[in-house]
């Protein structure tokens, strides 16, 4: 077994317990904070810091289990380099959108990146957690195995939760081996023909690792043992990308180009066979099809009626007016029983009020 | 585990109200109130729990499941739905004084979305069919508990259902987009979207092995994926539980992640063996099951890797299925394996802990020392790429105190499991059967935080009540037997 300490690996829990049953007692906010990578995203954040950048380090890690446990406040890229050591990575390919970027703020904001329609999401690969929730108890969902149905599943509730739940102080997530091989292959395509290939590639047992279309190409990336990519290359076809380690990368850290833009960015959650949707603007489709970048200035109520009349659903990203609801909106009885959830596990509304709805 | 009543109580004058009411709702063969028509529902799979319920309702649409539940609510009566009650942990274990609403005519596909891969289903519609349904797609649904001939889909959620393919292709939770729920209230909700994810909180995780406590699941559509060109079995003998242990982390170690990897022990090896002939070495100390897919040149990749790592890990035997019909054959011996202990014991206990791999050949020889202690056999299976344990306890309920011995025993292993980092269930759910070893696994806060989540959805506690979630004074109780790590578990409660 292997487990790493260092000198700035700290557990800080106790520290942080007393600061969220101080903020209980006061009835006060509390803004709980990682690096401040993910701030962007969301409603404005309010109340007072409560950063977990200090309470980190990964406390296990068994290469043969593969089962990472890790303080929330770890640096995902201390995290990455560690299993990139042992020839394994993280299955969700995860976005940092920052250089210090934090395990807690991905697995709270449910990021998951290129790889995630074929490999999972981040709440597929979290395996267990301790939280502080909002009656200042440190509790414990989950475990350290592969497989555990006993209990509720409390851990991946808190994936995407924004904080609004709890304190997330470790968290346990499956991890497997690098693939051996991978490479991209690119398409001419029209968005229609790209939409057509990309859900195609769904019922076809390729090792199709990622898919992305922008401004007239379609990118698939094959990963896999040596064999099953020069078996997929062969049946796919398409001009061979050298060198793309740059372009997953820009499109999971949104660094491509069509990211500079300052137009008013939007996520668009669709089925992946969805055709183009009729709202003008600049799109790019990654996850497939089934995540759409949408750069446009039209109004949001349009934006949102067309997407909703394609069973989708949009939220705002970035370069939009802070104030207003970001996510899309939920139904009445929905609503009600999120602010239920919400309140029994933080019957104080300490943790990120406001944060993902107001009123939640 | 302890036996329950079967008996038939009368009705009270409320009762028999509620038994009117129902049937203005619902046309009179959806109603069950004969003793011998309520027989069949009396237990799950665990069937040495078994109990009649007051009513029995078989709603076909979920119009009449939200009238139930909205005539339930008001009258504030316990509801627990069934799907085809193959559950391993008592958990449609009917009550008394409730309605046992089953699922079992809502049974139809209603969509398979080839270009989407996914498909929409009611929840009685059993696992294989959905996969019998896609493969004109080319398409399958992956998890594949060992009942799937049988069990349903609604009940797969309900328990987040696992099979022998967990490792590399997910439980129900990892393959499942949507549902849509009644709630206590009779209000029906949709849960998750078609698309990949939703806004708002994670409620699919939290629906996904909630036993039936949240709601009422009435449809639900799943992840579909692409049947693999090819899929091979290699089968490898030890002389040394340890050392197919040992094998197991190594094939993970060479960055190989079969779609199935199993262990049996000699027991049930050789009791699997009896019963569907699968050709396995009789005189194996135990064997291991590893399948591999992918497209053909990959499959034939791994299987040479994989054959080195079993041979350096000290197999005695190391064979490759010879064609289909072996490769089925050889899954049909795994498959059968609780039937196969069922011909050769009166009875069998099954477990379901789950450990962190490593700790295998410790907690293996820990079970086999109980079982000499004990004098019950123990035949092992287990989902070895997943660390999920299954012993079956040998007994005979016939024999005076051998059921009390075999829960004893049990209730060891399960502990075991919690000490060494693992869980008391890895697929089988909490159910009746494991309610009191939760109290091992969780500390007071966080069950009370379970019951919070479980007032969320179900303020009255009219789901599924009693199941899968102790109360704390249930914990006290069981708590003054066993002592946790030397600690206290529940210190601010009395105790007497």
């Amino acid at each position: 077994m292997t487990v790493r300490h260092n000198d700035r690996n700290i557990d800080c829990s106790v520290d942080l317990q007393r600061q969220v049953r101080n903020a209980i007692q006061k009835k006060a906010a509390l803004n709980i904070c990682g690096s401040g990578s993910k701030q962007f995203m969301g409603r404005p954040a309010k109340g007072d810091r409560l950063s977990l950048t200090e309470h980190r380090g990964i406390i296990e890690y068994d290469p043969r289990e593969l089962v990472l446990t890790a303080r929330a406040g770890t640096p995902l890229a201390e995290i990455e380099a560690a299993l990139s050591a042992s020839g394994q990575m993280l299955t969700f390919e995860p976005p940092h959108f920052g250089d210090s970027a934090t395990l807690g703020g991905t697995i709270a904001c449910g990021l998951s990146g290129p790889r995630r329609p074929y490999a999972g999401a981040a709440r597929d690969a979290v395996l267990g957690c301790k939280i502080i929730n909002g009656k200042g108890e440190i509790l414990s969902f989950g475990g350290r195995v592969m497989k555990n149905v006993a209990g509720y599943d409390v851990s991946r509730l808190m994936v995407g939760a924004y904080g609004t739940l709890g304190v997330l102080l470790e968290v346990s997530l499956k991890v497997l081996p690098r693939p051996a091989a991978s490479l991209t292959l690119m398409h001419e395509h029209s968005s229609a023909e790209s939409i057509h290939y990309m859900s195609r590639l769904l019922s076809q047992p390729m090792p199709v690792d990622a898919a992305c279309y922008h401004a007239g190409h379609t990118h698939i990336r094959i990963a896999g043992s040596e064999q099953a990519v020069k078996h997929a290359q062969n049946q796919m076809g398409g001009e061979l990308i050298s060198d793309t380690t740059p372009f997953w990368h820009a499109l999971r850290e949104q660094q491509l180009p069509f990211f500079h833009s300052k137009k008013p960015l939007y996520r668009v959650m669709v089925k992946p066979n969805t055709p183009a949707l009729a709202i003008a603007g600049d799109w790019l489709l990654d996850w497939g099809g089934a995540q759409r970048w949408l750069l446009s200035d039209e109004p949001l109520a349009l934006i949102r009626e067309r997407v909703s009349a394609a069973g989708g659903h949009a939220s705002l990203y970035r370069n939009h007016p802070p104030s207003g609801e970001k996510f899309s909106p939920l139904s009445g009885p929905l609503f009600e029983m999120h602010q239920r959830l919400k309140l029994s596990f933080d019957p104080h509304r300490i943790f990120n009020p406001d944060r993902t709805y107001a009123g939640l | 585990m302890t036996a329950t009543t079967t008996e038939i109580i009368p009705r009270t004058p409320s009762q028999e109200g509620l038994i009117k009411s129902l049937k203005d709702l619902l046309p009179a063969t959806a109603i069950l109130t004969d003793p011998e028509d309520l027989r069949p529902f009396e237990c799950d799979g665990l069937s040495v729990y078994r109990r009649l319920p007051l009513v029995v309702v078989l709603p076909d649409t979920i119009e009449q499941v939200q009238s139930i539940m909205r005539l339930c609510h008001s009258r504030q009566i316990p509801v627990v739905a069934r799907g085809a009650g193959t559950g391993l942990s008592g958990g449609a274990l009917p009550l008394g004084d409730g309605v046992l609403l089953s699922l079992a005519r809502f049974k139809r596909i209603l969509d398979i979305d080839p270009h989407n891969a996914m498909a929409t289903v009611q929840p009685g519609v059993r696992n294989l069919a959905i996969s019998e349904a896609a493969a004109a797609h080319g398409l399958y649904y992956a998890p594949d508990p060992s009942s799937q001939i049988a069990c349903t889909i609604g009940g797969n959620v309900a328990e987040n259902s696992g099979g022998v393919h967990c490792l590399k292709y997910g439980l129900t939770v990892h393959n499942v987009l949507m549902l849509k729920i009644v709630t206590a209230e009779g209000e029906l909700l949709t849960i998750g979207s078609e698309t990949l994810d939703s806004p708002g909180y994670d409620l699919l995780a939290l629906m996904s092995g909630s036993e039936g406590m949240l709601g009422i699941i009435v449809e639900v559509t799943v992840k579909l994926l692409a049947k693999p060109e090819r899929a091979q079995v290699v089968l490898a003998a030890f002389d040394d539980v340890a050392k197919a242990g040992e094998a197991v982390g190594a094939i993970i170690a060479a960055g190989i992640i079969p779609a199935g990897l199993e262990m049996m022990d000699k027991l049930a090896i050789q009791a699997a063996e009896d019963f569907a002939h699968a050709g396995y070495p009789r005189d194996a100390e135990a064997i291991l099951l590893c399948e591999l897919d992918g497209s053909n040149a990959e499959v034939s990749e791994y299987i040479m890797a994989v054959r080195e790592v079993l041979t350096r890990s000290g197999a005695t035997e190391v064979r490759t299925a010879a064609s289909e019909a072996e490769r089925q054959l050889f899954w049909k011996g795994r498959k059968s394996a609780f039937p196969a202990v069922g011909r050769i014991s009166p009875d069998y206990y099954c477990m379901d802990g789950t450990i962190p791999r490593r700790h295998l050949p410790q907690v293996l020889k820990q079970i086999s020392q109980w079982s000499s202690e004990y004098g019950l056999a123990v035949a092992n299976v287990f989902h070895a790429g997943d660390g999920n344990l299954h012993p079956l306890i040998l007994f005979d309920a016939n024999k005076e105190g051998e059921l009390a011995l075999t829960e004893e025993f049990g209730q060891r292993i399960l502990k075991l499991c919690v000490e060494v980092g693992g869980t008391i269930t890895g697929e089988h759910g909490v159910g009746m059967e494991k309610i009191d070893q939760m109290c091992i696994q969780f500390k007071s806060a966080e069950l009370a935080q379970f019951h919070a989540v479980k007032a969320a959805f179900d303020p009255h506690g009219l789901l599924n009540p009693g199941k899968a979630v102790p109360t704390l004074h249930r914990c006290a109780e069981f708590g003054a037997m066993h002592v946790h790590h030397g600690e206290v578990k529940h210190p601010e409660l009395e105790r007497f």
